[in-house]
């Protein structure tokens, strides 16, 4: 099972292969190092940085949840922005209109996508991938209008959106919001990445896998192909449902128009950029669709469309496995260094 | 009973641009197995090209030729460049392919013309036509270039050597190679005229919605919409499909209460959920058998 996804092998020569066996995990000191680096990072940086590695671990856990997907169960969604918007709104009516706390909106947000995964997988998921790319598609695109109806604007405040209030870090913890939000964040995330790996790992996970690789196969042995597609598209969108939770409150405010295709457009780059199915990666092109956009704007506004485009396009034809690549290249750079 | 013939109307001269689109998906489709997810873009690209010639001081249908020859030439490049090495490679990287042919056209747009909204001249005006209140001239246009283009399309597709050749291409790629078709260049061919009707359709519907970037994302899902009805594998069935398609929509606007502009996109979105959940070969599609 922990072979390299295929998923995006293209007809690249053999200096694509990597070598077979390598968990879907880091190593356990490395780790330990990058989990160690997190927890002092906000001691050190300003408070709009700490801003930004949490959105970084916020879009990294939707990426996850895009990767359990498609690396996965081998299905792929362009969607995922309006699971992502679904959580954030659930999170903030909670929050804003019923006084719940913030930690107890993000469970109801993964539920609440989770089954709203789960059922608007189930007719998209009787067919062919493509079909399944296509209904997603729409989603997204219809999104922020369902979002701006007339009839939910009591809940959603319609166009305007709702304001959400930041969390004060509890305790009297001598820290700043902006990094008790990060902390939280991160717990989060540790859990949510772990869940997944030991997902994977279970006999569900493997079942998924089965699929992925040859559905007809998997099916011939047993597997209930359309029940484990269905659960991969609603974990998928639950996970998604919490990282949305999350934005609404790091960023304080949900707009419909915050959630377009360009979102899932976005998240779908950072799974291609993290290289698919390695869930490490998921962190990787979440820090790179967080950070790029800025560097984009800064050479000229609107410009980080085409930026992400043109990469997307450099990815797939000369980096198809993505970071998962480039950390094995250096991996065995190392290697040979150290011998010679 | 007025009212219902004049939504009607309304909705078969919309249904006409979705059924370009539809054409338009369904032509790429046909060649190369994946959905064009960037074939609005590539029109309103191409709409935007036909602006800015006006703007230059072309007359209109003059305009309109040259925008559909460099659309179609535009088609064949990026096939070309693009798409023809991503032939053999999975499904994942040709739709990551067609995200960022999206992401790039609708930044690049953006970054020329910027995003505010801009007039599209009519060449038929918008007074009513022959004198009934019940469609615009425009409207009345829209509907005759679409079908003059269908029949068009047709002869083509029914009569020419290129036309046989691309259709053969298209269902029996082994077997068209072998008796001597060049099959890659029908797939650019294909491109090419998925991207010229592309540009007509957008065109046509761009004195409606009003030339901005984002102006094809609607048309685009209601294209799909009326594809997946219509069965991604029959082209006339994508007709059939945009036609309905336009004609439902008008209609639940106009009878189902709570359903106005803002509701628009959801419903082609049920729409298309509805059809695979129904029927997944939509109207006249043919059932794919797999084998093991």
């Amino acid at each position: 099972m922990s072979t390299v996804q295929e998923t995006f092998a293209t007809t690249k020569s053999p200096s694509t292969e990597l070598p077979a066996g390598k968990s879907n995990a880091l190593g356990r000191n490395l780790s330990l190092l990058i989990l160690l680096v997190m927890l002092v990072v906000p001691l050190f940086v300003r408070n709009f940085v700490i801003f930004q590695i949490t959105m970084v671990l916020i879009y990294g856990i939707a990426v996850l949840a895009l990767n359990i997907l498609t690396g996965g169960s081998g299905q792929f969604s362009l969607g995922q922005s309006a699971f992502y918007a679904l959580g954030a709104y659930t999170s903030g009516i909670l929050m804003e209109h019923l006084g719940v706390n913030y930690a107890l909106t993000l469970p109801v947000a993964g539920m609440v996508c989770f089954a709203a995964g789960f059922l608007f997988g189930f007719p998209a998921l009787r067919l062919s991938g493509i079909y399944l790319a296509l209904a997603t598609f729409a989603l997204a695109v219809a999104m922020p209008q369902l979002l701006k109806l007339g009839i939910f604007e009591h809940w959603t405040g319609g166009v305007q959106g709702l304001v959400v209030t930041k969390p004060d870090a509890p305790f009297d913890l001598p820290i700043s919001q902006d990094a008790w939000l990060y902390y939280f964040t991160l717990a989060v995330t540790l859990v949510i990445y772990i869940t997944s790996i030991f997902l994977l790992k279970s006999r569900s996970g493997r079942a998924m896998m089965a699929i992925r690789d040859n559905e007809i196969a998997a099916s011939a042995m047993g597997v209930d192909v359309s029940l484990y597609k269905t659960l991969a598209f609603g974990i998928s969108a639950g996970i998604t449902g919490i990282a949305g939770g999350l934005g609404a409150i790091a960023v304080q405010f949900v707009a419909p128009d915050s959630y377009t295709i360009q979102l899932a457009i976005a998240l779908f780059l950072g799974m291609v950029v993290g290289g698919v199915g390695w869930l490490p990666g998921s962190f990787a092109g979440a820090a790179f669709i967080v950070f790029v956009p800025n560097l984009a704007e800064e050479i000229s506004k609107g410009l980080s469309g085409a930026f992400f485009g043109v990469l997307l396009l450099v990815v797939i034809y000369l980096v198809p496995h993505g970071a998962k690549q480039v950390a094995t290249f250096a991996e065995s750079l190392i290697d040979k260094l150290r011998k010679t | 009973m007025e009212l219902f013939i004049n939504q009607v109307l309304a909705g078969i001269s919309t249904g006409a641009i979705y059924a370009c689109m539809a054409l338009a998906v369904v032509m790429i489709y046909q060649a190369i197995d994946h959905l064009n997810f960037a074939q609005g873009e590539m029109a309103m690209f191409s709409t935007f090209i036909a602006w800015q010639m006006m703007q230059w001081g072309v007359p209109y249908w003059w305009a309109f030729i040259l925008t559909i020859i460099v659309s179609f030439l535009g088609g064949i490049l990026i096939e070309r460049l693009l798409f023809k090495p991503l032939a053999k490679a999975p499904v994942l990287t040709n739709v990551a392919g067609f995200i960022a042919l999206f992401a790039i056209i609708n930044s690049v747009a953006g970054l020329i013309w910027d995003f505010t909204i801009k007039q599209f001249p009519s060449p038929f005006g918008s007074s009513p036509f022959l004198g009934s209140q019940l469609i615009s001239t425009h409207q009345a246009g829209m509907i005759g270039v679409t079908v003059v283009l269908l029949i068009a399309l047709f002869l083509f597709f029914r009569f020419t050597r290129v036309g046989l050749a691309m259709r053969a291409a298209a269902t029996v790629p082994e077997s068209a190679r072998l008796v001597g078709i060049n099959t890659s260049w029908m797939i650019a061919l294909g491109w090419g005229m998925a991207s010229a009707i592309g540009a007509i359709a957008g065109i046509l519907v761009a004195p409606v919605v009003f030339l901005e970037p984002n102006m094809m994302g609607g048309v685009l899902i209601y294209g799909f919409a009326a594809a997946v009805l219509g069965g991604l594998s029959s082209p006339l069935g994508a007709v059939i499909g945009g036609f309905l398609v336009g004609i439902f929509e008008n209609l639940a606007g106009t009878y189902i209460p709570g359903v106005g502009n803002e509701l628009k996109l959801p419903i082609a979105l049920a729409l298309i959920i509805t059809v695979l959940v129904v029927k997944p070969n939509g109207l006249m599609g043919h059932t794919v058998v797999k084998r093991v």
